[in-house]
């Protein structure tokens, strides 16, 4: 059975198909890749998994659960992290704080308990900032530990997403464009971080992405999408070399 | 510069970062504690006042400033603490008990104000807040058999384990009682915030998408900030009102609503000691001007003098300084802290584009 | 009878919290600032007309200072956006509140201070008394009003359709990145919607003189009109209008026919209705947007 799921998913705004008709299966362990021209639907896919979207048809399914019963909050709880394109960071918390809640999840004490911080709420914080630390040591964030977001640089915020995606102990991160606006030494970085995230976290990791050759480094397997449906499937060579693919991106070589 | 050398976790959630911190909150503390000793009783009572505000501000501090949903009506949550409060006395219970008891009760209602309130942002919430504490001052004169109308309610004498708290005859009791509830007060909102519910309001402030996507409960976090917060605000509003002895549906109108926002945006929005400082302010700017107006030499009052005053006060505040007197401490604090190395934007705030409401 | 007569005079005061709902339309459309300040824009409008006719200050003919206050409250508008508003361009929802709040108290003061507290009476050609026909005894002044009131909004109607000022303002308010690139001046265009919105408080002001007695508290009335533009949908014009109307003739209505208290809260609870069943109004103008 693969992790995620998704049979025959359209997505309508009022008269604008978003997603056609979209089928796909990303499995344990892989590193999937969602590419396609600007306006194909990609991030709307993921809003679709996240349920900030319901679909007009069409099953999602993640580990065999249905998704579609799910309220958007419900969702990390089955082990399902993300990160947002145009950056949603907490922007007046420290980054240490943005990561402590990517932990939310996690959480075990209640309001009560939280109130008059009695041991058990004490030791869960304690947990909390062992596991976070963690995700800090991993991609390298020590010196903005306590930096509020507001002042920090932009390459260090995508960062920071990855962060407190991760921090959930996820199964399935799904990344949104993790390269975009970043340098090139940047993107080495993160390409590093994806293998490190699949092959020592053992994490699937569904991506979209725009960088082709960030893609074709660390994705198995990747999906064509324009206006809202597959347009190809297969490894990165394949798709890239998939003549529709070429039409959609580039147009055909005739002169009108 | 104090460089902080943290060994365990346990270094980062305490109360107190280091011993220099602690041993200056514990000197604050003694301070307030001797007050009794130091100062007359006009000036203890006055301090007592800032005492009841600064509750007040914490519990609008906890909705607007922490959790992010702005609030023009806490003044119906003041009066309902206050007129609970004080049926119960009358009915009987004792005021350590009826007073918790109000502030429970408090929470609860705001709690259930705030289902229906969950679906509004901004300023949308904003208003109805306002019509929220508009319909509360009509209701309580509506409620006259309960409430006492435009008549108003005196305060019964309290007792507490015996002792009698009087303002006149015992105001260093009514002092210590008003700091108890201050100090409780601050150490559960402290005890929440480095706990992950304050961090949940952080980020439902913040930015409701991606805490939903952490896995935060939109519904649910806002609904606690809203039920503390009134509960808080309750409590702060039945000290108001027995305070002054004598209360009716004037007491608390909306413009002490707005005059308890403006309050915690001189202070600081967002932080603890900004409900403390705007208590301050606003306790002192009726002293403050009295004393400017008569060295001016003018003998006459003249009406709506503070109002005008304060507007203009706000005014420069959001001009020139949006993050309230504890921002500007925290401005030069770090200013000497890093001294040389301090930059000029290092606390430049993020531009927050409003969000067209109507696209949404 | 006695209906006709509630209804014209709600009718009356429903055209006066409808212009000063209109005033917060027009900014908040412009802008996406709400002008809690607007029924003070009223009262100021108000004070500054009762300060340059009533002879007991500067006794000018009617329709001479008509212009006159207009340009004054034009100006004052335009200032306000110019020296305050943007400044706090890009700062949270609350601190935008706050200023416009602020700014209503500094008003009242200055109001005050000018004036002074006691209620005083325009001296306005539209405070015409009363007209008995039969049964029905009706006040030329409310009529006035809602006459004034129609034309007004016709005027505004057809400055938005067709002068390139009003189709500027259009413009920056739907879309201030494309009517940069058309060569519309944003910034100034927002000034000048400010301006537009005195104005129109300013006649508000003068209409509602001109049926009793203002003092500087008169802009509380502000917070029904505040309701009103909510219950007609904020971001539409017409709606702030309607909104002013049903407010207006709701009040008289429940005044006599509702138990004693219901007619204050009545703008309130309907505001609370409609923010929990149809938050956008009643002829909202909100669409899906794609994200």
């Amino acid at each position: 059975m693969s992790l995620l799921t998704l049979e025959n998913v359209t997505l309508k705004f009022g008269g604008l198909t978003a997603v056609n008709n979209l089928s796909m299966q990303v499995e344990e362990g892989q590193v999937f890749a969602l590419v396609g021209p600007n306006g194909a639907g990609k991030s709307t896919v993921f809003n679709l998994i996240s349920r900030f979207y319901t679909p007009v048809s069409g099953k999602i399914s993640f580990a065999g659960t249905d998704l579609l019963g799910l309220a958007p909050d419900e969702v990390p709880s089955l082990g399902i992290a993300r990160t947002f394109q145009n950056i949603e960071l907490f922007d007046q918390a420290t980054v240490l704080e943005n990561l402590l809640v990517g932990r939310h999840r996690h959480r075990s004490t209640n309001l009560v308990q939280q109130m008059f911080h009695t041991p058990a709420v004490r030791s869960e914080e304690r947990a909390h900032r062992e596991a976070v630390e963690e995700v800090i040591d991993f991609l390298d964030l020590q010196p903005y530990r306590n930096s509020r977001i507001a002042g920090l640089p932009y390459g260090v915020r995508k960062v920071v997403e990855v962060g407190r995606a991760l921090a959930s102990k996820p199964r399935l991160l799904l990344l949104d464009e993790p390269a975009s606006g970043l340098s090139v030494e940047e993107t080495q970085n993160m390409r590093w971080w994806i293998d490190d995230i699949r092959r020592q976290m053992g994490i699937t990791v569904l991506m979209v992405e725009h960088d082709m050759g960030l893609v074709s480094k660390v994705c198995d397997k990747v999906l064509a999408l324009a206006d809202g449906a597959m347009l190809a499937q297969g490894t990165p060579a394949e798709v890239q070399s998939h003549p529709a693919v070429i039409e959609a991106y580039l147009g055909t070589g005739d002169a009108a | 510069m104090r460089i902080h050398f943290k060994t365990s976790y346990d270094d980062d959630i305490r109360l107190f970062e280091d011993g220099w911190k602690l041993s200056l909150y514990a000197a604050l503390l003694a301070l307030m504690v001797a007050l009794p000793w130091l100062i007359d009783d006009f000036y203890l009572g006055e301090a007592t006042n800032v005492l009841i505000w600064a509750t007040c501000g914490l519990g609008l501090m906890l909705l607007t400033g922490q959790t992010g949903q702005a609030s023009l009506g806490h003044s119906a949550f003041m009066a309902l603490g206050c007129y609970t409060t004080v049926l119960l006395m009358e009915a009987g219970v004792p005021f350590v008990l009826a007073f918790p008891l109000a502030g429970v009760l408090t929470g609860i209602v705001g709690g259930l104000i705030a289902i229906p309130a969950l679906k509004l942002h901004g300023v949308y919430l904003a208003i109805a807040t306002l019509a929220l504490a508009i319909l509360t001052d009509d209701l309580i004169v509506m409620l006259e058999p309960w409430t006492g109308g435009v008549g108003g309610k005196f305060a019964p004498p309290i007792t507490i384990f015996g002792l009698e708290v009087n303002r006149w005859s015992s105001p260093a009791a009514w002092y210590y009682m008003a700091l108890v509830v201050v100090l409780v007060v601050t150490l559960f909102y402290r005890n929440l915030l480095r706990a992950p519910m304050g961090r949940a309001f952080a980020a439902v402030r913040d930015s409701e998408i991606s805490a939903q996507a952490m896995g935060v409960n939109l519904a649910r976090t806002k609904t606690i900030a809203f039920g503390m917060s009134a509960g808080i605000t309750g409590l702060g509003g039945a000290l108001m009102g027995l305070f002054a002895e004598v209360f009716n549906n004037e007491t608390f109108t909306f413009i002490l609503s707005i005059q308890l926002l403006m309050m915690i945006v001189v202070g600081g929005l967002g932080f603890i000691h900004g409900a403390f400082l705007g208590a301050i302010v606003i306790s002192f700017l009726p002293q403050a001007l009295s004393i400017v107006t008569d060295g001016i030499g003018s003998n006459v009052a003249i009406p709506g003098l503070e109002i005008g005053v304060f507007g203009v006060i706000m005014i420069l505040f959001i001009l020139f300084e949006p993050m309230g007197l504890y921002g500007r401490w925290l401005k030069i604090r770090t200013f000497f802290q890093l001294f040389p190395f301090a930059r000029k934007d290092m606390f430049r705030r993020q531009k927050s584009y409003l969000k067209t409401e109507r696209l949404r | 009878m006695e209906v006709l007569q509630l209804l014209i005079s709600g009718m009356a005061n429903g055209c006066v919290y409808g212009l000063v709902a209109l005033g917060f339309v027009l900014i908040y459309k412009a802008t996406e600032a709400v002008n809690f300040a607007q029924g003070d824009f009223m009262m100021l409008g108000a004070f500054v007309t009762l300060g340059l006719v009533n002879p007991e200050f500067m006794g000018i003919p009617f329709w001479l200072a008509l212009p006159l206050v207009f340009v004054i409250m034009g100006v004052f508008g335009y200032l306000l956006d110019l020296v305050v508003l943007r400044a706090v361009f890009g700062q949270n929802q609350v601190a935008v509140i706050i200023l416009t709040i602020a700014l209503g108290f500094i008003l009242r003061f200055s109001a005050g201070l000018i004036w002074g507290h006691e209620p005083m009476s325009l001296h306005s050609p539209l405070a015409l008394g009363d007209v008995r026909l039969g049964d029905l005894v009706l006040g030329m002044a409310d009529v006035a009003i809602i006459i004034t009131t129609f034309l007004l909004t016709l005027a505004l109607w057809q400055f938005f359709q067709r002068t390139k000022i009003g189709l500027a303002m259009q413009a920056a308010s739907q879309n201030q990145m494309a009517a940069y690139y058309m060569g519309i001046p944003v910034k100034r265009v927002q000034g000048m919607v400010w301006a537009l919105a005195g104005i129109v408080a300013a006649v508000a002001g003068i209409l509602y003189a001109s049926k009793g007695a203002i003092d500087p508290n008169a802009g509380f009335i502000g917070i029904k009109a505040f309701a009103a533009a909510v219950i007609g949908g904020f971001g539409s014009l017409p709606g702030a209008l309607l909104g002013g109307l049903i407010v207006g003739i709701i009040e008289p209505f429940a005044a006599r026919y509702l138990p004693a208290g219901w007619s204050q809260i009545a703008p309130y609870a309907l505001l609370i209705a409609v923010l929990l069943f149809r938050p956008h109004g009643l002829f909202a103008q909100v669409r899906v947007k794609k994200v």
